[in-house]
């Protein structure tokens, strides 16, 4: 079984370590201090062509230490737990701080926005696991996929992994919070190939719960349909066409948004989204929301990386932003208050139009259905958007072929206003969750 | 002198009462009579970083990373443990999950050592963290800041860092052999936002390599960085929409060698090889490029970014010819897919750090100079795109298909540079690109050092590097379709 051993004994000495550390840099005059405990273990196995091809062990610690001396912070971590390293880490981070500069905007997060409520989030659920077993499911998994179809010919491999881990964090203001939480995943990518042409894909299931992963059957025929079905794949000429990003791709382009309008994005004036809090980014039909509360959800958190609660909240409705993304620092820049979002955003839903998948490939007629981008063509200040696609091209709603050594360009701001229609074939798996998103117009370029 | 060794032992022996006997003790865990390679990889990496923005010194960062890895390769398979404890209990412990990738019962042993030190080391082993004072780091960011600012009215923000890391390994293997290295890397970089007539653009410029911190004062890198990021984001403001569909490129030197590791290096790395996943699997001898073509990975030049003077595995690094005039002459190796494959391993054998495992990777990849002058080249061209500068890129090995994205492109019209062009992404198949280069300047030119590789979750550094090269033919991803 994939868990912390004694993990409550781990939660007691945590907590007492956390205390030490605190009063020790109250002890060399830091005004203030935070700082992160984090242990973990996990086994991970790989199976390729029917036999095993890695085991392997996780362990990992770590300690991560602010301390602040009026507005002057540092920072220092280390893995090594033992009395002697951690006063060599605080020693460091109060070095650190001795150097940096005043900020007027630096400091714990306010001590009234400290979470208060620990809502039961359900995310510990560790797995009846040994490595046999998971061999086993591994190989059950590549089985499937390579006896799926004819053409597949090779394989990746086949994976198994489950992570147990816990975090606590600790501030000045007397604020200390213990997560206990269980991530675990089945991956296979395999190999098809047909005259030249070859081809990879994958698919894999995850989740905090052992018992909500889907099969090693569904995992291995989904990475065999999804690699089988891109051969013989080929360009398109260059032309402008609508887009339907599927799920998996759609869950970038709600990345995006959260990154042009995170805080720091924001205060540094290097968003293509600048200053639009209550500006229409999207159209009227567009909501999502920003939910952390989701039992067994990989997003979920009651309190942020500087211990403010965090809230459940619209961040688009009607198409209008409703709010950015902040930690107290830029929240404090932009003269706003924390959204409990210093690690970012948690669970993101994205409401569907009320259309199926087929529906969606119906209304777009003919276009481009992106299934897989590659590079990092994206310029987060202008929104230019031009990157490398995979996918097929459809004509009157139905796949014609697939398509590779194409890419897609576009503005951001041109695309976001451009969604004709969210699927509800919403992906479940990661803390975005959307349907597929169909765009109503980009540049296609190819040979 | 004080040797390589001498520091792992500092490192890794005297504050844990750790000894060769006890090393014995592990191998008797871990070894059985399936066991093809087995290592221990001792690490121990000190990282300093100092961050610019707005003005002042927002961020400073200290951390310590150390421990251990244990591997046990039977063919094939791989059993991999790791512990950010170095003691003999956590060692054993390590041992004992790693050997269960075997089904044979323990057998073998270890017991005598050799230690080999860095036949030919690379670079220094002086601690680069305390090559500067606080004070002298904390003033290059800000020299930067304000020679930025100088450079043009049109500079919003600033933001300067500089990051340095000491890292000390120690690799021993089941033959016995135990080899010691001591890295330094330092990094600079800056990166500026400038807004003229409410339109913004961005910019990055930096550098970096396996030396102390006042290679930065010496060099007046505040100057060179700051200038160099100003300059491409001015030029960015007046940036037109990029052309779409299939075009001549051309290349410029240095930095857009990016080309060659996206395009060949991934393809070539020896796992993927003996997979049979690469779109280069079974082509060696076969032509990949065009006649006249030498690409070449080589982790032996002198405190490169991408260097080392042995690799994660131990084994000394190498100058290894990928494509010799045209035709493809080898693959990258660590020691277990060299060993399957029936050959050495080419000193490429890579990790991130003591808790991944070694896989084939590549250090500095660059293509041999040719004979025409670069501006020759650009003349040559009726109509295209002359790309200088790159935010990076991606391959999918399997299908051969590689993008990646310009960040300072102009167009070439009547064998003349016009119009600085925005971002794109330009996209191609591995296989053949190298088939459609037509011409091959004299001016080869590795990168500022400032290259982070990718692959399979792992960062390592690595190193870039071309001269001017003229293609026939790329997909170019601009949105400008006239
Ligand atoms: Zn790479």
């Amino acid at each position: 079984m994939i868990e912390l051993e004694n993990r409550f004994d781990i939660a007691t000495e945590f907590q007492a370590m956390a205390e030490h550390v605190l009063a020790a840099a109250k002890a060399k005059g830091a005004t203030a201090a935070e700082l992160d405990l984090d242990k973990g273990t996990g086994l991970s196995v790989e199976v390729r062509m029917g036999q095993v091809d890695k085991l392997q062990y996780h362990r990992d610690q770590g300690i991560n230490l602010t301390v602040y001396f009026g507005h002057r912070k540092g920072y220092a971590s280390t893995g090594d737990f033992s009395p002697p390293a951690l006063a060599d880490t605080l020693d460091a981070a109060c070095r650190i701080a001795r150097y940096t500069s005043e900020d007027a905007f630096n400091g714990l997060a306010d001590a009234e926005r400290m979470a208060t409520e620990f809502p039961k989030l359900d995310l510990y659920h560790p797995w009846e696991l040994d490595a046999d077993m998971a061999i086993d499911m591994a190989l059950q998994t590549e089985a499937v996929a390579r006896e799926h179809d004819a053409r597949i010919t090779n394989s990746e491999g086949a994976s198994v992994d489950s992570y147990a881990g816990m975090s606590l964090y600790a501030n000045s203001h007397g604020f200390m919070g213990i997560n206990h939480s269980t991530r675990h995943s089945l991956s296979c990518s395999v190999v098809a190939q047909e005259g030249e042409s070859m081809q990879r894909d994958y698919w894999y299931s995850v989740s905090r719960v052992p018992s909500l992963l889907e099969s090693a059957d569904s995992v291995g025929a989904e990475a065999a349909q999804r690699t089988v079905r891109r051969l013989n794949a080929r360009s398109l000429s260059t032309r402008e066409a609508p887009v339907l990003f599927v799920p998996q791709m759609a869950r970038g382009l709600i990345g995006q948004l959260v990154s042009a309008i995170s805080g720091s994005s924001q205060y540094r004036k290097a968003s293509f989204l600048l200053n639009s809090m209550g500006q229409q980014a999207f159209p009227d039909f567009v909501q999502l929301r920003e939910d952390p509360f989701i039992r067994q959800a990989l997003g979920s958190r009651s309190y942020d990386a500087e211990g403010v609660a965090t809230q459940a909240r619209d961040i688009v409705k009607d198409g209008i932003i409703q709010g950015y993304f902040l930690g107290s620092y830029s929240a404090r820049k932009l003269g706003m208050q924390s959204t409990g979002s210093a690690s970012g955003a948690s669970n993101l839903l994205l409401a569907d139009t009320g259309k199926s998948f087929p529906d969606l490939l119906a209304e777009m007629g003919t276009g481009l259905m992106v299934t897989e981008l590659i590079g990092n063509g994206i310029n987060g200040i202008t929104g230019d958007y031009s990157r490398g696609a995979v996918g097929y091209w459809v004509e009157n709603g139905m796949i014609v072929h697939p398509v590779e050594e194409v890419t897609i360009a576009g503005n951001l701001k041109d695309m976001f206003k451009g969604i004709v229609a969210i699927g509800d074939d919403v992906d479940e798996r990661g803390s975005i969750r959307t349907g597929s998103i169909l765009i109503d117009k980009m540049t296609i370029a190819g040979q | 002198m004080k040797q390589a060794y001498d520091f792992a032992r500092e490192a890794f022996f005297a504050p844990t009462g750790l000894s060769e006997q006890h090393l014995e003790q592990v191998f008797s865990q871990l070894l059985t009579k399936d066991t093809t390679l087995a290592d221990l990889y001792f690490q121990s990496a000190r990282y300093e970083s100092w961050g610019l923005e707005e003005g002042i010194i927002k961020s400073g960062s200290y951390s310590i990373e150390q421990g251990v890895g244990v591997r046990s390769v039977c063919g094939e398979q791989t059993g991999f443990a790791y512990s950010g404890e170095i003691t003999l209990p956590a060692l054993l412990e390590s041992a004992k999950a790693a050997r269960a990738i075997s089904r044979a019962g323990q057998s073998g042993s270890v017991n005598a050592w050799t230690v080999r030190t860095p036949q030919r080391p690379l670079y220094g082993m002086d601690d680069p963290l305390n090559s500067l004072s606080e004070d002298d780091k904390i003033s290059f960011l800000r020299q930067i800041d304000s020679i930025a600012r100088a450079t043009s009215p049109y500079v919003q923000q600033v933001m300067a860092n500089m990051v340095a890391v000491h890292e000390i390994i120690l690799v021993v293997d089941e033959t016995g052999r135990m080899t010691a290295d001591v890295r330094p890397l330092v990094r600079a970089n800056v990166s500026v936002i400038v807004e003229r007539n409410g339109q913004t653009e961005s910019a990055t410029a930096g550098g970096g390599g396996r030396f102390n911190l006042d290679f930065f004062l010496n060099g007046n890198k505040a100057q060179e960085y700051a200038e160099e990021a100003v300059r491409k984001a001015l030029i960015n403001l007046d940036a037109e929409a990029a052309p779409a569909g299939n075009m001549t490129v051309v290349l410029g030197n240095g930095w857009p060698g990016v080309l060659l590791h996206e395009a060949i290096g991934h393809g070539l790395e020896g796992d993927f090889n003996r997979k049979g996943t690469s779109a280069f699997a079974g082509r060696i001898g076969e032509q990949v490029a065009a006649k006249g073509i030498t690409v070449v990975d080589d982790g032996t030049l002198e405190q490169r970014r991408g260097s080392l003077s042995v690799d994660d595995e131990g084994t000394q690094t190498q100058c290894t010819t990928l494509i010799e005039d045209g035709i493809l002459k080898g693959y990258l190796f660590d020691r277990q897919n060299a060993t399957l494959m029936g050959t050495q391993s080419t000193g490429n054998g890579r990790r991130q750090s003591y808790a991944n495992l070694p896989m084939p990777r590549m250090t500095n990849t660059y293509m041999r100079a040719g004979e025409y002058d670069p501006a020759e080249i650009i003349a040559s061209v009726d109509k295209g795109i002359y790309a200088v500068n790159f935010s990076g890129g991606q391959v999918d090995i399997t299908s051969g298909k590689f993008v990646f994205s310009a960040s300072e492109a102009y167009q070439i019209e009547n064998g003349k540079l016009g119009k600085p062009l925005k971002n794109a992404t330009l996209i191609g198949n591995g296989p053949d690109v190298l088939t459609r280069v037509s011409m091959v300047g004299n001016d080869l030119q590795l990168d500022t050092g400032i290259g982070v590789c990718g692959k399979d979750g792992q960062s390592v550094p690595v190193g870039v590097g071309q001269p001017t090269l003229r293609v026939d033919g790329l997909t170019v991803g601009g949105t400008a379709t006239a």
